[in-house]
């Protein structure tokens, strides 16, 4: 492989694993706050595709310019999803820990039944975006521009979280993380921040989304491959570490893009996976995992 | 206290025994051949559930990745068959071991994860399991194998268009998976894994070695997970990566045993019994649309149960099978 070969793969990688750390950073969230992995998470990705889709067909606004909105509604999802289906499998005395993956899983297949049933199996696309073929030439590297600006977006989305983790809100949040018991004796009302994490975890993953649709095809499964390497990240970052999901976002991203060079592209996920197994059996508890 | 465990026992033995005779002749009643596909795989899903029950439910290490064992149970009887004409009678038992073997393997490395890290390194394995067969092509890659159809016979377990021989195979392999959980259940294993389940810490304080436990678990549940796939291969007749080695497959041998209780005899064919006829039924009635009615259904149904009857359906008849507790 030549110099410009390596760089190029390697932006490829970097741009690709921003993405994944924003899809990750939604689901550490949630799983931080209360101890849920969200099995859905990838379906919520895939609405936020299709409601760029849709709202483009309609209106033909930019997926760029709809990003408040679709962000927005996600939040609006999460809340919903928490208060309706996740508060009570908080709440079952018996088998915690399998009825909130089921519950999660079973809300995972309705999405993906609900979306086939809306707009059926077939690929869509969103064309003829402000971005959409149009690319950037560093020094040789190419880098198309719907990838770069959604990783930059992906970017910012972190450095958000990461702002709100700073104020009030988020030193409720963390005081909830660390004991959800005994916050109710300082006045912070536990089960509205769990619903704002999860408003705060869909709203991330819908920003991904959004970004996503702008180059990438929308269909019923198109969540389950990207939900697949978010746990992947989560696990490999540390259950609940922000940073741990930054930074083994782009570890995967990089690993990625390399597999499908030196090996096939059939298997890239194959090398994600064998870097994922060998760090956790050297660190059973992820990258900066404390949880 | 000793006494009132072990007449339950005969009980739940008693009660096996009557049902297993009663679903050796009531089907031979049956000619419709979808009533008869149905009852096949619920059998089939009660016993895979049984098996990962054995894992999952008494040693408490959620795997979400059994489609591995499944898989590989499957495509090694059907490859010994197909390539080294071993009878699948035999060659299921084959399937059996390298279920439990890969397990073994699976189980080394990960059994020092725990909880969550634990589940996720398993879909991750089940998930390089499925690249692997489905870019290798000795074992005929995403195109997959098909079972050379040979004259009937017991020992190619080859039965032609006759679905009940096939029926009773899946009752002996449920029958037999039953058979070892309440083996398990009353066994020191068995109390040493519920230990491990409940809690780590104390089991160790008492001498349980967890991480034998674990593997003991894991090598049983394998096993016949293996001779699942092997016996699911031979009843289908084609086998491809997608069909027996997918993701979605270690949910569906889960499922059940979620869904009727886990850690319970009864459970997984009370939640296969349930689970298998209902996405079937609606599979075939709503699913030919392609309009994905049937996932929500079937998605709504996980959802609901899994709320109202946390401790799994079974849990509504515990009283009267358990008596005062």
């Amino acid at each position: 492989m030549t110099l410009e070969t390596i760089l190029q793969v390697a932006a490829g990688g970097l741009l690709m694993g921003l993405i994944y750390a924003l899809v990750a950073a939604g689901l550490s969230l949630i799983f931080g706050l209360m101890d849920v992995v969200n099995f859905a998470h990838g379906e919520l990705m895939m609405l936020a595709m299709y409601a760029v889709f849709v709202i483009w067909e309609a209106t033909g606004l930019d997926p760029m310019l709809q990003l408040p909105l679709v962000a927005a509604l996600l939040f609006g999802t999460g809340v919903v999803i928490y208060r309706g289906m996740i508060a009570r499998a908080l709440s079952v005395q018996f088998n915690r820990g399998m009825v909130q993956i089921f519950v999660t899983f079973g809300l995972a297949i309705f999405i993906r039944g609900a979306a086939q049933f809306v707009w059926g199996g077939e690929f869509r696309a969103v064309n003829n975006t402000l971005l959409s073929g149009k690319s950037w030439n560093l020094g040789g590297v190419y880098l198309p521009l719907p990838q770069l600006a959604a990783s930059v977006v992906c970017l910012a989305a972190f450095a958000g979280l990461l702002l709100i983790s700073r104020t009030e809100f988020g030193r409720a949040l963390e005081a909830t993380r660390e004991d959800r018991d005994a916050v109710a004796l300082i006045g912070i009302d536990r089960d509205k921040i769990f619903a704002m994490g999860w408003g705060l975890g869909a709203g991330a993953v819908g920003i991904a989304g959004v970004m996503l649709a702008g180059f990438y095809y929308v269909g019923p499964n198109v969540g389950a491959s990207f939900a697949l390497i978010a746990y992947v990240t989560v696990a490999l970052g540390g259950f609940g570490s922000m940073f741990g999901a930054l930074v083994a976002g782009l570890l995967i991203g990089e690993v990625e893009a390399f597999t499908a060079v030196i090996l096939e592209p059939s298997l890239k996920q194959i090398g994600v996976f064998a870097v994922y197994l060998a760090v956790l059996m050297l660190r059973p508890r992820g990258l900066f995992g404390k949880l | 206290m000793d006494n009132f465990i072990t007449r339950r026992r005969h009980h739940e033995l008693t009660v096996a025994a009557g049902l297993l005779v009663f679903a050796i002749i009531a089907p031979m009643f049956i000619k419709d051949v979808t009533t008869l596909n149905v009852i096949i795989l619920s059998l089939l899903f009660a016993g895979l559930a049984q098996a990962w029950n054995i894992l999952g439910g008494y040693c408490g290490q959620i795997s979400l990745g059994h489609a591995l064992y499944f898989g590989m149970g499957s495509y090694v009887s059907t490859l010994l068959y197909v390539h080294a004409a071993i009878p699948p009678s035999l060659g299921m038992f084959a399937g059996a071991a390298i279920g439990g073997l890969a397990a073994l393997l699976v189980g080394w490395p990960c059994f020092r994860l725990s909880g969550h890290y634990y589940a996720i390194a398993t879909v991750v394995v089940g998930e390089i399991g499925y690249l692997l067969f489905l870019n290798w092509d000795y074992v005929g890659g995403a195109t997959g194998v098909y079972i050379p159809i040979a004259k009937p016979s017991l020992l190619n377990l080859q039965f032609g268009k006759d679905k009940l021989p096939y029926l009773h195979l899946v009752l002996a392999f449920c029958a037999a998976t039953w058979l070892a959980a309440w083996l398990i259940e009353g066994s020191r294993w068995g109390y040493a894994w519920r230990a491990v389940k409940d809690d780590v810490v104390a089991a160790r304080s008492l001498g349980v070695n967890i991480f034998s436990s674990k593997m003991a678990a894991a090598a049983i549940s394998g096993a016949f997970t293996g001779l699942g796939g092997a016996i699911y291969g031979l009843y289908v007749g084609y086998i491809d990566p997608d069909s027996v080695m997918a993701g979605h497959f270690s949910i569906l041998i889960a499922l059940p045993a979620v869904l009727g209780g886990v850690g319970t005899l009864w459970g997984p064919i009370l939640g296969a019994a349930l689970l298998i006829p209902m996405k079937e039924l609606s599979s075939s009635y709503l699913g030919g649309s392609g309009r994905g009615v049937d996932l929500m259904l079937y998605g709504a149904m996980i959802v609901v149960v899994a709320l109202a009857q946390p401790q799994g359906v079974v849990s509504l008849f515990r009283r009267r099978a358990h008596g005062p507790s």
